[in-house]
């Protein structure tokens, strides 16, 4: 007996990380992946910021004055690619390689080697993206959803290099997705089971297998433009026998579940954070679990609501109305749960749970918004307009990308081993949420108005709220710079954390030291279901 | 330990699957969807070729109102107008009217008419028993032509249909038929 316990201890390399700056390019280690990913999320976010800012500057004031109409296009393309594609679903990738291995007591991702892979083709795919702004003809102009024929006939020659950028963020994804799906559901340690795995797990679960059902529908209609531009073929191409209009069809059902997936693990951090600074359990637990998976199963089965002003006869537009309505249902269900949870609870405002409740308050103004969109005769008049950017930046700011700030806020003591900066902490939630809401609120106003979106100029009596707009994306931006400070000050300093680290916590990642040792949970011992989740 | 890498691997491969089954089914999505609309009529397409099965029988007591419509696709140079701009028809019976096309190019020029009527609902009582569209129109530089349309509106046509509009966009395939013939 003690022969083999003296043998295994000798195998069990406790080493830490290897040293130098390889150890970033061969790493298989499941929290150097997830930094690796925040860091590259981060810095696409500065880079599609940019972007969104050049939008900003020039519509400070009508009448044209600092780019040209088409590089205009681009930046409202690119913007829109870099922070779909590269900011948020890389963040959300980078919270599961760090978090989901430690809240199911594993030792690692299942398929160590293939995320390496997933996170190195990113850097080539983004570089690939962004290399186009400097080709002759430009980048991608068509916007992010790049309806053909704009996409083919009339696009610029760069546009294959953006197909095979997105073929690779597709392959990324689905690896990525696949080793979350094999990790959750064979490496939960012993008594872990399904209903008792926090809900940031349970959405990731979700998440990965809506990635893996569509993401591969995006390569495919990537592919057939590929086709159309290359090889002679017509899928798009009316003359050709093809139909513009296929496009929409076959890009919005990947579209759809698309932005479920950027929202869904955000409602699995707002569910961990809550109950901790409420210092209650989370109200609801299966009825989330419920809510998130009909929410995943109906985003198969509204797309055609991105697309009510095509021509569809009158019973497709009730159809994908009333079914666009229904997600509201399982969403309530959700926003009722947060706020039953904060319900009587003894609440502290630290820069996580300011970030989450604000979370819960503007999601669900974006998602009013969404519901006024939802209805085909309205829609008439709101689409195109600033009110659909106004309506799809409240549910990705203040709803995704102020999840992902709230997880980092939350999680930072365990990844660093420091406690951040409060008061900073909090003087960045309080830049961003006024200038997210200086920002966007306006856009109602004139979307309602008529202003038309991805133009780079517009009628007088929109002068005031766009100028409004852009000062409120600038204090945005700018407080970003803020959030870049008082992460490296954490990873440098700071008071030392617990391993609990906030008095409610709950959950097997609050058992290990801060910071997380380099492997944890390294034998599949019984967890303490006590701690599994709040 | 080996079971449960076994197991990974099977999951991983049955997932990789599920993967390469939806890309399969983006382009699925294709024919499902041209389907999907000829048996609903749902995006004013046509049908092909109508041939008729039986005689319709005339209902003499109802006129049903036709606009014609023809329009260039984007760098499109022919001259491209209905014979006629409107006509008054009868259910069930066959109507003939003609387009009239011309190249004005130096060069001989192939093209294709791509139809659409609205209402869409329409789409599926609008036989054509004859049309241009149904095969490439070549013209040599300068060329004229008077291309045929024969049609039946369907006596099913429902009743609050009064005016029915077909159009036609010209779209200019003479770089792809170059391109297959060279081949």
């Amino acid at each position: 007996m003690s022969a083999i316990i003296e043998q295994s201890h000798h195998d069990d390399h406790h080493h830490g990380p290897a040293k130098g700056l390889m150890r970033w390019v061969f790493t298989t280690n499941h929290k150097d992946i997830g930094t690796l990913y925040l860091w590259f999320s981060f810095c696409m976010f500065l880079l599609g910021g940019t972007f969104a800012l050049v939008i900003r500057a020039e519509l400070f004031q009508p009448g044209l004055q600092l780019v040209r109409p088409e590089f205009f296009n681009q930046m409202t393309t690119m913007h829109g690619l870099i922070m779909v594609f590269g900011a948020v679903m890389p963040a959300f990738v980078g919270l599961a390689n760090w978090l989901v291995p430690m809240m199911i007591g594993a030792p690692d991702m299942a398929l160590p080697r293939m995320n390496n892979y997933s996170f190195w083709i990113l850097p080539f795919a983004f570089t690939m993206l962004a290399s186009t702004l400097l080709m002759e003809g430009g980048g991608p102009n068509f916007g992010w959803t790049f309806y053909a024929p704009l996409s083919t006939d009339y696009a610029p020659p760069s546009v294959t290099f953006f197909i095979f950028a997105v073929h690779l963020m597709g392959i990324s994804s689905i690896m990525g997705s696949i080793n979350v799906v094999v990790t959750i559901l064979n490496l939960r340690a012993p008594g872990m089971t399904l209903m008792k795995m926090p809900l940031f797990v349970w959405t990731w679960l979700i998440t990965a297998y809506l990635l893996i059902a569509v993401m591969p529908v995006l390569a495919g209609v990537v592919t057939m433009m590929l086709m159309d531009i290359h090889f002679g073929t017509s899928f798009f191409n009316a003359g050709g026998g093809g139909d513009p209009v296929l496009f929409q069809h076959v890009f919005w059902f990947f579209g759809h579940p698309e932005v479920y997936i950027m929202i869904l693990p955000a409602f699995g951090v707002v569910s961990a954070i809550i109950p901790t600074f409420a210092r209650k359990r989370l109200f609801g637990y299966a009825s989330m679990v419920y809510a998130t998976s009909s929410i995943a199963f109906l985003s198969f089965i509204v797309w055609a609501h991105h697309m009510f002003t095509v021509g569809m006869p009158l019973a497709g537009e009730l159809y994908f109305m009333y079914a666009t309505m229904l997600i509201a249902v399982p969403t309530g269900v959700k926003v009722f749960n947060w706020v039953a949870t904060m319900w009587q609870g003894s609440m502290t405002f630290e820069t996580p749970m300011l970030f989450a409740i604000a979370f819960v308050i503007l999601f669900t103004i974006g998602g009013l918004s969404g519901l006024m969109l939802s209805i085909a005769p309205a829609d008439f008049q709101y689409h195109d307009t600033y009110f659909v950017v106004a309506h799809f930046h409240y549910v990705l700011v203040p709803g995704s990308v102020f999840s992902i700030m709230a997880a980092v806020y939350y999680w930072l003591p365990k990844w660093t081993g420091h406690m951040y900066d409060e008061t900073l902490g909090k003087t960045h939630f309080w830049l961003s949420f006024i200038g997210v809401n200086v920002t966007f609120f306006p856009q109602h106003f004139i979307g309602l108005a008529g202003m038309p979106r991805r133009i780079p100029d517009y009628a007088l009596q929109f002068a005031d709220y766009n100028m409004v707009s852009s000062v409120g994306a600038f204090l945005f931006g700018f407080s970003q710079l803020l959030f870049l400070f008082i992460v490296i000050k954490c990873i440098r300093t700071g008071k030392k954390a617990t391993a609990q680290v906030w008095e409610g916590a709950h959950g097997l990642e609050w058992t290990v030291a801060s910071p997380a040792p380099y492997h944890t949970f390294t034998t599949p011992d019984e967890v303490d279901m006590k701690e599994a989740h709040g | 330990m080996k079971t449960a890498q076994t197991s990974s691997n099977s999951m991983v491969l049955r997932l990789f699957a599920v993967a390469v089954g939806m890309f399969g089914f983006g382009f699925a999505l294709v024919p499902l969807y041209t389907v999907f609309c000829e048996i609903t009529g749902l995006n004013g397409k046509t049908g092909d070729q109508y041939s008729q099965v039986s005689t319709q029988i005339v209902d003499s007591d109802r006129l049903v109102t036709i606009q014609f419509l023809a329009s260039n696709n984007s760098g499109m140079p022919w001259e491209f107008r209905p014979k006629m701009r409107t006509l008054q028809v009868h259910p069930g019976e066959v109507n003939e009217t003609s387009f009239f096309a011309r190249n004005p190019a130096s060069y001989k020029m192939t093209a294709q008419a791509v139809p659409s009527v609205t209402p869409f609902m329409a789409a599926s009582y609008l036989h054509k028993t004859e049309c241009f569209c149904f095969e490439q129109q070549e013209l040599a530089a300068g060329e004229a032509i008077d291309m045929p349309l024969r049609f039946i509106i369907d006596k099913d046509l429902p009743a609050d249909i009064e005016t029915l509009t077909l159009s036609y966009t010209m779209f200019d395939i003479t770089a792809p038929v170059q391109a297959a013939s060279a081949d």
